[in-house]
């Protein structure tokens, strides 16, 4: 074949949805067999390696991230229905739940609090922008919720996404060790815990541990997904920050 | 056959979800709204549908993967996030491990002080 025949074929695939859905299987399976080869080390967490690969990638090819995207979106989508599925676990897990609801409900009002506080107060110090402040306010919701949010305020949606999932990897590295020096070992507290700091990530984290932890952080991530929705707006007004 | 029917389900759930949101015009998400809507629908059935699942535990198996397009959309912000790095990584690093921490701190007393039979700590 000639060079420019395969310029052509790179030309055409490239322009499909094919590859983005491709190299985001590989580079996700690249990261999972990574992580059971290192004794699934909390450090080597798929997501990061499959983020820094397909980055690399893009770069190096030079494919912008939305024609990427075209094809990713199909994984992308499933974040839907995979909310949805979160009804399963929940269902399972609701005798369990039942008995811990009012130390529940107490946690999520504190917990969505802190989460937004806490991140627009150190980003304020610091001398980060408004619009920096409020695209890191939602970052412990859960992607989709997250991006409604930070519209709201005044962030950025597209970059509370990224900066999303920064925070649920940071949740899954760190979840497990910060229960260890706090000696907590009860499932509920520390899947609560970590669906509320972490969301998603930290959920698909906490699921490897046991399923009674996964669905306790299920549960927290969606029910603060609801709280921090109505709460957020208000109490950004009522802290004077809008 | 059980996979196929329980997306087709979890995709119904998500629709239903969506227009509920949409009509009420409430500002939570419409999957949010699905997953109560499937949840209440196991309560009222008082049995688990197997299909559900089946798609279920797929789909949560790789939960994190889902997260992965998200994530890759960090290379269109890098000069932002370069300008304002110290900022961020603080604020994402210091505000997940205080949210965690205190989120976990919350439980664990409120567990005690309500729910101390079903608290197993040591």
């Amino acid at each position: 074949m000639a060079d420019g025949d395969l310029t052509n074929l790179w030309v055409y695939l490239s322009a499909s949805p094919l590859v983005g859905l491709t190299i985001t299987l590989i580079a996700y399976s690249l990261g999972y067999r990574l992580y059971l080869y290192a004794n699934r080390n909390p450090l080597l967490n798929p997501v990061v390696t499959a983020i820094t690969v397909l980055i690399a990638f893009l770069q190096i090819s030079g494919v912008s991230y939305a024609t990427y995207f075209e094809g990713a979106q199909f994984v992308h989508f499933l974040l839907g229905p995979a909310t949805v599925a979160l009804a399963v676990p929940l269902y399972q897990q609701c005798a369990k739940i039942r008995k811990r609801l009012l130390p529940l409900v107490i946690t999520l009002v504190v917990g969505a609090i802190v989460g937004a506080g806490s991140s627009v107060g150190i980003a304020w110090m610091l001398g980060a922008s408004l619009e920096m402040q409020m695209s890191l306010a939602p970052k412990s919701v859960t992607t989709p919720v997250a991006m409604g949010i930070s519209e709201q305020i005044g962030g950025l949606p597209s970059l509370t996404a990224v900066l999303v999932v920064a925070t649920g990897i940071i949740g899954a590295v760190t979840g497990t060790t910060l229960f260890r020096l706090m000696r907590i070992k009860d499932d509920a507290v520390k899947g609560v815990a970590m669906g509320i700091a972490a969301h998603g990530i930290g959920t698909a984290r906490a699921f490897q541990e046991n399923k009674e932890m996964g669905a306790f952080s299920g549960l927290a991530m969606a029910l603060s997904a609801f709280t921090s929705a109505v709460m957020l707006p208000w109490l950004l007004h009522v802290a004077g920050v809008l | 056959m059980k996979f196929l029917n329980g997306m087709t389900l979890l995709l119904i759930y998500q629709l239903v979800g969506e227009i509920g949101v949409q009509l009420l015009q409430w500002s939570i998400p419409g999957p949010v709204l699905g997953m109560l809507l499937l949840f209440l629908t196991l309560l009222l059935r008082k049995g688990m549908l197997p299909s559900a699942d089946v798609a279920s535990t797929a789909l949560l198996s790789h939960l994190s993967l889902l997260f992965v397009p998200a994530g890759v959309g960090m290379m269109v912000y890098f000069e932002h996030l370069a300008k304002e790095w110290l900022a961020i990584v603080v604020a994402l690093v210091l505000g997940t491990v205080v949210t965690m921490a205190v989120s976990a701190l919350v439980m664990r007393g409120a567990s005690r002080l309500f729910s101390p039979e079903t608290y197993r700590d040591g």
